[in-house]
């Protein structure tokens, strides 16, 4: 163990940029666990005589109409947001790598089919994709969830399938079946584990994707409802103000977003340069 | 000639190939629509006191008692008539709102589009050119910080400083001022109209309001863009052709616009078929932003009411869209490279 965290510092450390992005992302996780514990204030608790108070030392990012803390909001919120998204990325992850790994290693006509399907929904307007199955399943968090890891899936599904493809016809997948195995055996402890490792890089890139996305809905009023600290909504809430110069009611929350998602993607970015240089670009 | 035939033989071929697709879309939101929580019967009907008779008799009259596929049939036969339902809200059919609201909607998209491709080109060719130079870097900053500022935010702190700080921008809101005159309507497109009219100090007040949204949502749409620019650039200059056509002496520009422009321009060309649907996308959020009377606007408000009629149209529309975009990425893909229609 103390071996592979030695050889990933010694990755890191002629990756700086990589280093930083998983620092920070490392460091967005905590702040998330324990925000109960580090917010200065209570998030939902409102105080009227200090409403739209521009950040200074008692109120770092400010208060909003309703003189909640934003800060706290924002620590708050980044639980929910990185709660949304981890789950609803591990759902296609999961389910993306079994149906791909299946798919590929069965071939033939399902395969194409399966892959022109999933060509299609790819370059489908996912965001309208997401917003309609919300609207069809009920305006409830878990169906943000849901959306957002459908929208995902097919990203999973396609690089599983052609993971799965390169390595079906190896030695060793020959060797697992003479030994008696069945197929289903052969996919799960053979292939799938040899694919695993490639596609957790990909969780990194769509975890970013997969937070603007469930932002971007509850921006628009649809799951997390009002009093919830959330990124997207804090940003909605805060909209009415920008035009009489409350910049901060929205720029705190969309930096928030925006160093989570540049954390993901830069680290996204430097796990695949590391593992397959010739994907850079 | 043959070139031409070839083009018309592969758009009619993927025209054909995308028509599961759309079918597919299609079911889709049929399904969605089916597994609705609540019973649109009594959505339609006249109320929570309407009786049971009354809303048995909606159900009939919707035809909600036949078996699944027929209902599925009538469906298909609606749509192919261009039926999409009433939409609750405004009382009209979806078709008549949805095409009064379509140009605002295109124009925008339009707009960023050029935008971003009238930046992005120069910007990717300008990194591929120099690589490892400041610029370059910039531009790869430039490109991380685009994809990860979400519209809703970039759209609202630009309101802030063009409009607020700086005043240059128009008050926010719609196409255009609420008290200024508009044009007689020929296109539904403003700055076409305006222009048409030769209106031009309207037609400098629509694109006044146009601005702030298109490089809102051309911001995002930057990155993937300027980054395709600069793989494929760089490819491209360093390919056999280019050192030949160097070494032959040729002009500079020659050799960068005519020979590794040209050829790098085809996955160009496929990104901004993808950029396109991202940017249907992404519509919704800016619309909302900017109070913008489009078509995403529109199913927003009517999904937010549970007025499922619109929202159903609005996906197709997307979906309907969406496939056109690509047949002209086709069309434009065979111009650019003839190759590929006659393989």
């Amino acid at each position: 163990m103390s071996g592979t965290l030695g050889h990933a510092a010694w990755v890191l450390r002629g990756n700086p940029v990589t280093a930083v992005a998983a620092t920070g992302a490392t460091l967005l996780v905590l702040l998330a666990i324990f925000a109960p514990w580090i917010a200065p204030y209570d998030p939902i608790a409102s105080n009227v005589q200090v409403a739209l108070r521009p950040p200074g030392a008692a109120y770092w990012a400010g208060t909003d109409q309703l003189g909640r803390d934003i800060f706290s909001r924002i620590l708050h919120a980044a639980r929910i947001d990185l709660a949304i998204a981890a789950s609803a990325v591990s759902l296609s992850f999961l389910l993306g790598a079994v149906i791909g790994s299946f798919c590929g290693y069965a071939g033939g006509r399902l395969d194409r089919v399966v892959g022109r399907i999933v060509d299609v929904l790819m370059a489908f307007p996912l965001f309208v994709l997401a917003m309609a199955m919300v609207a069809a399943l009920g305006n409830r968090v878990e169906n943000i969830v849901i959306a957002t890891a459908f929208i995902n899936l097919p990203f999973y599904i396609r690089f599983a399938r052609a993971e799965v493809n390169i390595r079906r016809d190896l030695g060793w997948v020959e060797a697992a079946r003479a030994c008696g195995d069945g197929h289903l055996s052969v996919v799960l402890r053979f292939l799938l584990p040899n694919v695993l490792p490639a596609m957790a890089v990909q969780i990194s890139l769509n975890l970013g994707w997969a937070i603007l996305n469930a932002a971007g809905l509850s921006f628009i009023g649809l799951g997390v409802t009002a009093p919830t600290p959330e990124w997207g909504i804090m940003v909605a809430e805060g909209a009415r103000f920008i035009t009489s110069g409350q910049w901060w009611l929205v720029a705190a929350p969309g930096l928030a977003l925006m160093l989570t998602v540049l954390c993901f993607n830069l680290l996204g970015d430097g796990l695949r340069d590391i593992l397959d240089p010739r994907m850079r670009t | 000639m043959r070139v031409l035939l070839g083009i018309a033989r592969r758009t009619g071929g993927r025209l054909l190939s995308s028509l599961p697709a759309l079918l597919g879309v299609v079911m889709l939101t049929f399904l969605l629509m089916r597994v609705l929580p609540g019973d649109p019967a009594v959505f339609f009907a006249s109320g929570p006191s309407a009786g049971q008779e009354e809303i048995e008799h909606i159900r009939r009259a919707m035809g909600l008692d036949r078996p699944m596929p027929e209902q599925l049939a009538r469906y298909l036969w609606d749509i192919a008539r261009g039926n999409l339902g009433r939409s609750l809200g405004t009382g009209q059919p979806v078709l008549t709102d949805l095409r009064q609201r379509l140009p605002a909607s295109l124009e925008l998209t339009f707009c960023a589009l050029a935008i971003a491709l009238g930046l992005a080109l120069p910007l990717g060719i300008a990194a591929a050119l120099r690589p490892n130079s400041i610029l370059d870097h910039a531009v790869r900053f430039v490109c991380s910080m685009g994809v990860c500022v979400p519209t809703f935010v970039s759209g609202l702190l630009l309101i802030y400083v063009f409009y607020y700080l700086l005043g240059w921008a128009p008050d926010p809101t719609g196409r255009i001022d609420i008290f200024a005159a508009t044009p007689p309507d020929m296109t539904g497109f403003l700055l076409l109209d305006f222009a048409i009219a030769r209106d031009w100090e309207g037609f400098r007040a629509a694109a006044a309001q146009l601005v702030l949204p298109a490089f809102t949502m051309a911001l995002f749409v930057l990155a993937p863009l300027a980054r395709m620019t600069r793989a494929s650039m760089l490819a491209a200059l360093g390919s056999d052709f280019v050192r030949t056509a160097r070494s032959l002496g040729l002009s500079r520009r020659r050799v960068v616009l005519t020979y590794a422009l040209r050829n790098a321009l085809l996955p160009v060309l496929t990104i901004t078929g993808i950029v396109f649907s991202t940017m249907l996308g992404a519509n919704v959020l800016v619309e909302k932003v900017f109070s913008w009377p489009g078509v995403a606007s529109y199913a927003l408000d009517a999904l937010l009411a549970s007025d499922y009629a619109p929202v159903q149209g609005f996906v197709l529309l997307m979906a309907s869209i969406f496939v056109l975009v690509n047949l002209v990425v086709d069309v434009l893909y065979g111009i650019a490279d003839p190759r590929a229609s006659m393989a």
